[in-house]
């Protein structure tokens, strides 16, 4: 890799924690005053893009941390959603007591498949989960209480204090809190004793079970911490939407989160974050281009993928 | 009662039988070897010592316990920890986080621990931190902690291997050919190393070892084995006298080192 390259030389100042500081409140403080001055459609853009912020940090605990290739995530955020809107469109459940049930049901969806599957060498869980991923839009799709094809409506708003978030501003810190929340989860989980043995299963799973560390039990945590940020991440769509439909969970959509994964840089929470957002703003901002800008797009991700084969974020140098 | 007890152990894989009846012991606070030719079946032991293949028959008892058919991290906690014939390392991770996967079998901290970062987290992190650093003292590699693992020369990167076994506060120490592509000072520190691991750690060790030098130096009792079947057993003294040994290794490669 290309050691004076600017972006490595942003990461040599950021290496102390006090500058890393200053950094990240200039930047939350950004994100937090931009609606005072964005218009309704750069907020919309922008709430995606946070949205997509923890989908790509959910699966990066899985991909990224633990080495597992997950090609179904849009399940867990499927079953985030639907819980959810269930619950509330059906049963009349407050939203907020929604969100416990929610996350329930992704990590048990997560366990289900995580069990069995995990035994297995990597290969055989990536097609698992993308079945699973199918399997999930197909029953959506066919049951009834999920409103088959056409999906759920009048999904409830959530209110906090009496203030019933609807306007778009108000999804805005709610996707701008929800990242920030999951970059802490994911920052302290990666700098733990269980972010460790995740990083040693990922580099030799023989040694790392010499060492006395139990691959599956590893891996099935970092395939439920991410399912349970699927969950949570669908459940406030659910509500953001007040409509879900099947068509949302596609397996393109699993893709999508995961190539922010890979593009930002797999294991690297900036980095995640740059590809989220790479992935949700570039279509918008090259939006004048037409139908080219998916073309462009592709060629600017092939481009980053030969020349940057770890991702836009540079890795963590070392002392040698 | 021996630390470990192997008895009539077998393994075969697809009808070729890679260990036929094989039994031994290791006391506590010896140096025992497990020594045979090239495919002997040395390291297809250590496999089924350490989990890792699934023996077809016998009995290996541990500290009192039967570990046979458990999974390799259960056995690495009951305490008996391995080193690999080749270098296995955690290569893009620092000396010192090499060493902490040791630990990881005697600490417990899960998610919830590590997001809250109660006190408890923070007392076990400073806990693994300490003992990490004690084994590499230990082997004499402190200074170089933070170095990439994969950046040390060869000879270090095995002692990195040595204090991630001993961070798992082994009862037994299994060394899967810890002398091999080492030169004659560094055969000499590990002599020294191996001792000191048995004598002031108090750790039992059975090792597999192509070095005869070595073997005879350092071990109280040897077993020797040839298509996986004990040939000979006993002191170096009684094993280099036994004439099925001189014939299990004349005409091989590792005759002539052996006489």
């Amino acid at each position: 890799m290309a050691g004076s390259s600017p972006l490595t030389s942003v990461s040599d100042w950021l290496r102390p924690q006090q500058n890393r500081m200053i950094v990240l409140m200039g930047l939350a403080g950004v994100a937090m005053l931009i609606p005072l001055v964005a218009n309704n459609y750069v907020l919309e853009v922008l709430t995606n893009a946070w949205f997509y912020a923890i989908l790509c940090l959910g699966l990066n605990i899985v991909v990224g941390y633990a080495g597992l290739l997950d090609l179904g995530y849009a399940a867990f955020f499927a079953v985030g959603a639907y819980t959810t809107g269930i619950l509330t469109s059906k049963f009349g459940v407050n939203f907020w007591l929604t969100i416990p049930v929610a996350v329930s049901c992704s990590m048990l969806a997560g366990l289900i498949i995580g069990g069995p599957t995990l035994r297995l060498r990597s290969d055989y869980l990536a097609i698992v989960t993308l079945g699973f991923g199918e399997i999930v839009r197909i029953i959506a799709r066919n049951l009834e209480i999920t409103g088959g094809a056409s999906g759920l409506i009048g999904i409830d708003r959530p209110s906090i204090f009496g203030l019933e978030l609807s306007r778009g501003i108000h999804f805005y810190y709610v996707f701008l809190l929800l990242a920030i929340l999951a970059c802490f989860i994911s920052y302290r989980l990666q700098n733990s004793r269980l972010g460790r043995a995740w990083q040693y299963v990922r580099e030799d799973e023989d040694a790392a079970e010499a060492m006395g560390i139990g691959r599956v039990a590893v891996k099935l945590y970092a395939y439920v911490i991410g399912a349970m940020f699927g969950g949570v991440a669908g459940c406030f769509f659910a509500a953001k939407m007040t409509a879900i439909s099947p068509e949302t969970f596609t397996f393109s959509q699993s893709v999508l989160i995961l190539l922010g994964v890979v593009l930002g840089g797999m294991g690297k929470i900036p980095g995640v974050i740059i590809g989220a957002f790479a992935l949700v703003l570039f279509p918008e901002v090259f939006r004048g281009l037409g139908s080219m800008r998916m073309l462009i797009f592709g060629i600017v991700m092939l481009v980053i993928m030969l020349y940057r084969p770890e991702g836009i974020w540079p890795q963590k140098q070392r002392e040698v | 009662m021996a630390l470990l007890e192997v008895a009539n152990l077998g393994l075969s894989f697809s009808g070729l039988q890679v260990i036929q009846k094989l039994s031994f012991e290791v006391e506590q606070g010896t140096i025992a070897s497990l020594i045979g030719p090239n495919g002997a079946g040395k390291t297809s032991v250590f496999n089924c010592l350490t989990g890792f293949y699934r023996p077809d028959s016998g009995r290996i008892d541990f500290n009192g316990h039967s570990i046979i058919r458990r999974k390799p991290h259960k056995i690495t906690r009951a305490g008996m920890a391995r080193t690999f014939q080749n270098l296995r390392l955690f290569k893009s991770m620092t000396v010192l986080e090499n060493v902490k996967s040791g630990m990881h079998c005697r600490t417990s901290t899960g998610a919830l621990g590590a997001v809250l970062q109660t006190g408890s987290q923070r007392r076990e992190e400073a806990l693994i931190t300490s003992v990490s650093e004690e084994c590499l003292a230990f082997v004499g590699l402190l200074d170089r902690k933070d170095r990439r693992a994969d950046t040390l020369p060869y000879g270090d990167q095995r002692r990195v291997e040595w204090a991630r076994a001993l961070a798992t506060k082994p009862k037994l120490l299994l060394l899967d050919e810890p002398a091999a592509g080492l030169n004659f000072d560094e055969k000499k520190e590990l002599i020294t190393l191996i001792l000191r691991i048995r004598d002031e750690l108090g750790i039992t060790i059975l090792l597999i070892e192509h070095d005869m030098g070595l073997v005879m130096k350092v071990s109280e009792m040897i077993t020797v084995i040839d298509y996986g079947a004990k040939i000979a057993e006993g002191t170096a003294e009684d094993v280099q006298n036994n004439p099925k040994v001189i014939e299990a290794y004349l005409g091989s490669d590792d005759g002539e080192e052996f006489l």
